[in-house]
């Protein structure tokens, strides 16, 4: 019952929070919007009994990618938006796309409406069954992603790098 | 127990702990002002009270009854927000941070803690990191170039010496194996034995098995260093550099509003150092004597006695150091530190793996 509760109030906070990014005009309001929807996300992981996994979310998300993404829009210092009436192709090809893809997930969920239900509990939640299967399991995987991250950071630094920053380097060495 | 004595419970230990914490703030804040005076060969507080002790009641009504200005050209929802948001997530911490065991009133027994989760160091570290939005909003929220060069400073020194923090923190809980706080004292239970008889008898049955004395001590000094740059103190505060940036991140802010920063920065030292007896020095263990009913409260005098201690190093180290350069800051945080707690945490991880 008191799951039922809390699991209705996160969900209806976190699409709130989705809708308010949108609308909000300010950059500063829209990423403080996703702050909400990423801490409201990270409740209802708890609330599935997964604890590391929303605990991360917290951590990594709310607390480290998003306080970059505030620093950045705090440090250009970017205005209010302009409000347009949008390109004639998104309003062509924007609302039938919502309508069908709003038709195939109601369509997916009447016809398998057990398919996606995860009871309390059910997914690995302790941080030594994450640790299993990460370290075991999908450890292929997992050090192929962490190498990419480290490609992805490399390219970060050398397209952020001036050039005369780095000719002067050169010359220092 | 049944919910409504579980709930009654815990608004009880809520409200405790809440009074217990506010009030260290408060006398935190006076024991600053008296140390640092009594280094700097001044008094400190004097007047209110003997030796000042009721200059922290007298601050509070000041601050409440100050007029509460708000600047014309601040970004309002966000202005007010922001020490809301500071001070709430600097008092959430201390609800998965254990004092000691279990007390028994009458026919319930129940921990002396507000909640045991079994992933207390994340929520706290969680919880800490999400702190960065009120000193961030608020340099920003201020319109003022002063504030946000403040707020800029704090959250990146913020999100730079998390990293180190936290990977100081691995050794400890590959050691202990659980992320529970009350799991990861228990680990620290008892001393070290080597066989040796006399070496047993004479030294190593005063050398509790905690997690400094375990190798940890690297970790531990790392982790000081990073809850310094964290809680934004000496030699770490350049967010409020007043020498450049006038008051930093709250030059906008009087009366409640600047209080709050405040509470949430004492707040937060207490946390750290509550952090730092629990993961390093064994939490509430020490040697019990005397009487029954004495020895029942004596595990939480420990407790109390160690985070007075690190706060008394806190205050200390702010009456000894100058302050950074920021250039010198960001290079200690990512050039020295955070090597240094990636090699405590392999050289860790392979004694441990050694052993098994």
């Amino acid at each position: 019952m008191l799951h039922m509760i809390l699991f209705l109030a996160f969900a209806v906070l976190s699409v709130a929070g989705a809708v308010n990014l949108l609308i909000q005009r300010h950059p500063i309001s829209s990423a403080l919007s996703l702050v909400v929807v990423m801490g409201s996300l990270a409740v209802e992981y708890l609330l599935l009994g997964a604890e590391f996994v929303a605990a991360v979310q917290v951590i990594v998300y709310a607390g480290a990618i998003m306080v970059l993404f505030v620093f950045v829009i705090m440090l250009l210092n970017a205005g209010e938006e302009e409000r347009t009436h949008g390109s004639r192709v998104a309003w062509l090809l924007g609302i039938p796309g919502v309508l069908a893809l709003t038709v195939i997930i109601c369509w997916a969920l009447v016809e398998h409406s057990m398919a996606g239900v995860a009871a309390i509990g059910a997914l690995p939640g302790p941080p030594a069954d994450i640790a299993e299967l990460l370290f075991h399991e999908f450890l292929l995987p997992f050090e192929v992603t962490s190498i990419l991250v480290l490609i992805a950071i490399m390219g970060a630094v050398v397209l952020a790098a001036r050039p005369e920053s780095v000719e002067q380097t050169k010359k220092e060495s | 127990m049944s919910i409504l004595t579980f709930i009654l419970v815990s608004v009880v230990k809520i409200a405790l702990v809440l009074f217990v914490l506010l009030t260290a703030v408060a006398y935190t804040v006076w024991l600053e002002r008296k140390v640092v005076g009594h280094m700097q060969n001044r008094w400190g507080p004097t007047r209110v009270g003997p030796f000042g002790l009721l200059q922290p009641a007298a601050d509070g009504i000041k601050f409440l009854f100050k007029e509460d200005l708000t600047p014309p050209h601040v970004n309002r929802p966000l202005y007010i927000a922001a020490p809301i948001i500071a001070v709430i997530f600097a008092l959430t911490s201390i609800a998965v941070i254990p004092f000691g065991n279990s007390v028994t009133i009458g026919r319930i027994q129940t921990p002396l803690q507000i909640t045991d989760v079994n992933i207390g160091l994340l929520v706290v570290l969680g919880i800490t990191s999400l702190g960065v939005y009120g000193v961030a909003l608020s340099g920003w929220s201020s319109n003022n170039k002063y504030s946000l060069l403040g707020g800029l400073r704090a959250s990146a020194q913020m999100v730079s010496y998390e990293i180190a923090l936290g990977l100081s923190l691995i050794g400890v809980l590959i050691l202990a194996g659980t992320f529970s706080l009350r799991g990861i004292v228990d680990a620290q239970a008892g001393h070290f034995v080597s066989g040796i008889a006399f070496l047993d008898h004479y030294v190593l049955r005063f050398v509790p098995r905690w997690f400094f004395f375990r190798g940890q001590f690297v970790a531990f000094f790392i982790y000081l260093t990073a809850a310094y740059a964290e809680t934004n103190r000496i030699p770490f505060d350049l967010p409020e550099a007043e020498t450049e940036l006038v008051a930093g991140y709250h030059t906008e802010y009087s009366a409640m509003k600047f209080a709050m920063f405040f509470m949430a920065e004492y707040a937060n030292m207490i946390t750290v150092a509550c952090l730092a007896s629990l993961l390093f020095w064994g939490g509430w263990r020490g040697p019990l004597f005397g009487p029954e009913w004495f020895q029942e409260i004596l595990p939480l005098l420990w407790f109390v006695l160690r985070v007075f201690v690190f706060i008394f190093v806190y205050i200390w180290v702010r009456g000894t150091l100058p302050r950074f350069r920021y250039d010198q800051l960001m290079a200690f945080g990512w050039k020295f530190l955070l090597p240094l707690a990636i090699l405590n945490l392999v050289v860790t991880a392979l004694v441990v793996a050694l052993r098994a």
